[in-house]
């Protein structure tokens, strides 16, 4: 009952204002006579969406497929490749300039790039989410292999432990709290690049809707393409929380216990 | 057991400067003898147990133990450091068993001399805790505990109880003594503290910076097992005397 009463609570505040700031939307759009295609109000776009409801589940499924295709590739992509820079100062004088150069490049420039390159479908898309989202992978997981503190390094060195050994049993979990950070930022950006990708050319997912519905002067299809997106992004982030919660319970504050 | 002759190590900084972070030393430990190194910072004190590890190689001299060379690490050592640096995601008893795990050996039947261990280091009932549920001095102890469950010949402590507050050191300290009393070690012992030094030590080797040396090395002549009320006894005072002298000289010749 108190966690109830807690949770209700902790809820009141922003539930309060999220649906003043809706009522108010509604009643300017009303007032003003504002018309549709520039700012339509809260009720048509939930009608519009409800409208589209089993349409939508078809391409909120494709920009997922994408975003999580995206974000694996980053994962497996930028955890190894931040271990190569961090063991061998070779690989890092060779690496890291490539990294930080693909960084700079803008995605949506590469994006037509690569479409044309790798052809339709949800590979060039996922390719896109990957390059918009493995830079904080990388530069996360190096920073933490690197945050271990050297006495644990000199004490694994003592006991003449390989160095396989010490990775395993120091180094990684020791960088695991960064690499989680990584992640949070990449899942978020993979849905980015996904719909950068959809952007460039395609003709389904939730970047594709939303294209379409503007070209048609459909902004309340848009807008609820739009709050589909946000909200696959909260639930994705809200995962990788819950996974990082399961792995390091370490890392939850007294304060909670 | 430990023999240093010439021993000197000199450093590289970024730009290829030479530091010289430890200058010509010579020092015998005998078995199961406590000796601890006090000076100020900078004094080489740190670079010469790591030395003693084989954890970073000498520029000129050697270094002996048991009469092996030191040449690189061997497995007949116990370090503590100032940090307890424990792992996060382990129990106190599976933290305790790293030590064993990073020596390649089967940590199974280590498990009743680890418990044996926490009991004497008055952490019974805490094995099943995690490092960020207990105090520092408790994480300190914990660390102490990893280091003697192989049961090395020779203990390393680097300013084991540097960052705990001066109550929690005190008890530390006497507490280190009886585990000593009850498993006998070499132990070198580094410190920031002079009341320290002379309370644990058989042997006080007093240093002095840039580059680091052996000023002086004191026997302490004072009876085991010791105890807190010693540091009223003359002898205590004479001594601490002699080693504050002994720094304080050394930094006005450079003043």
């Amino acid at each position: 009952m108190r966690l109830v009463r807690r949770l209700f609570g902790e809820a009141l505040v922003p539930v309060a204002t999220l649906v003043t700031a809706l009522v108010l939307w509604e009643a300017a759009t009303r007032v003003f006579r504002i018309p549709r295609f520039i700012m339509p109000p809260p009720s048509a776009i939930l009608a519009e969406g409800w409208q589209w409801r089993y349409r939508f589940i078809q391409h909120t499924w494709v920009t997922l497929y994408e975003t999580l295709g995206g974000f694996a590739l980053s994962m497996v992509v930028g955890v190894p490749l931040a271990v190569l820079i961090v063991y061998s100062p070779i690989l890092r004088g060779a690496l890291y300039p490539l990294i930080v150069l693909a960084q700079s490049v803008p995605k949506i420039a590469i994006a037509p790039v690569l479409l044309l390159v790798l052809g339709y479908g949800e590979v060039p898309k996922m390719v896109v989410a990957f390059l918009v989202a493995f830079f904080p992978v990388v530069i996360d997981t190096a920073t933490g292999l690197n945050a271990t503190p050297p006495e644990l390094l000199d004490l694994s060195r003592s006991y003449r432990a390989s160095a396989l050994k010490t990775f395993l049993k120091v180094r990684l979990p020791m960088a695991l709290p960064f690499i989680f950070a990584g992640a949070k930022v990449a899942i978020t950006l993979a849905v980015i690049g996904a719909v950068v990708g959809e952007f460039v050319g395609s003709d389904k997912g939730l970047g594709y809707v939303i294209l379409s519905a503007t070209s048609y002067w459909k902004t309340e299809l848009a807008f609820s393409a739009m709050i589909l997106l946000s909200l696959m992004a909260i639930v994705l982030f809200a995962a990788v929380s819950l996974v990082e919660r399961l792995t390091c319970p370490w890392l939850v504050p007294e304060r909670e216990a | 057991m430990i023999r240093l002759t010439g021993v000197a190590k000199t450093y590289r900084t970024r730009q290829g400067d030479p530091v010289e972070a430890l200058g010509e030393t010579s020092l015998t430990v005998a078995e199961n003898e406590f000796v601890t190194l006090v000076g100020p910072s900078g004094c080489g004190k740190s670079t010469l147990l790591k030395l003693v590890a084989g954890l970073v190689p000498v520029t000129r001299g050697e270094i002996h133990v048991r009469d092996k060379l030191v040449r690189e690490p061997f497995p007949d050592v116990g370090f503590v450091f100032q940090q307890p640096v424990l792992l996060p995601w382990r129990s106190v008893l599976d933290n305790v068993l790293f030590s064993v795990e990073m020596l390649g050996l089967d940590p199974r039947p280590y498990r009743k001399p680890a418990g044996d261990l926490l009991e004497l280091t008055g952490l019974a009932g805490f094995e099943a805790k995690y490092p960020h549920e207990l105090s520092g001095g408790m994480q300190q102890r914990v660390a102490i505990c990893r280091a003697l469950l192989p049961d090395p010949g020779l203990l390393l402590m680097d300013e084991p109880f540097g960052a705990l507050d001066a109550m929690t050191r005190e008890e530390m300290s006497l507490e280190l003594l009886r585990i000593w009393e009850e498993r006998r070690k070499t132990i070198l012992f580094v410190t920031h503290s002079i009341p320290e030094a002379i309370l644990l030590a058989d042997r006080v080797v007093v240093m002095s910076p840039r580059p680091g040396r052996i000023v002086r090395v004191i026997s302490v002549d004072l009876p085991r097992p010791r105890t807190m009320d010693m540091e009223f006894d003359t002898r205590f005072k004479t001594r601490s005397d002699e080693v504050r002298s002994l720094i304080f000289s050394g930094r006005k010749e450079r003043a």
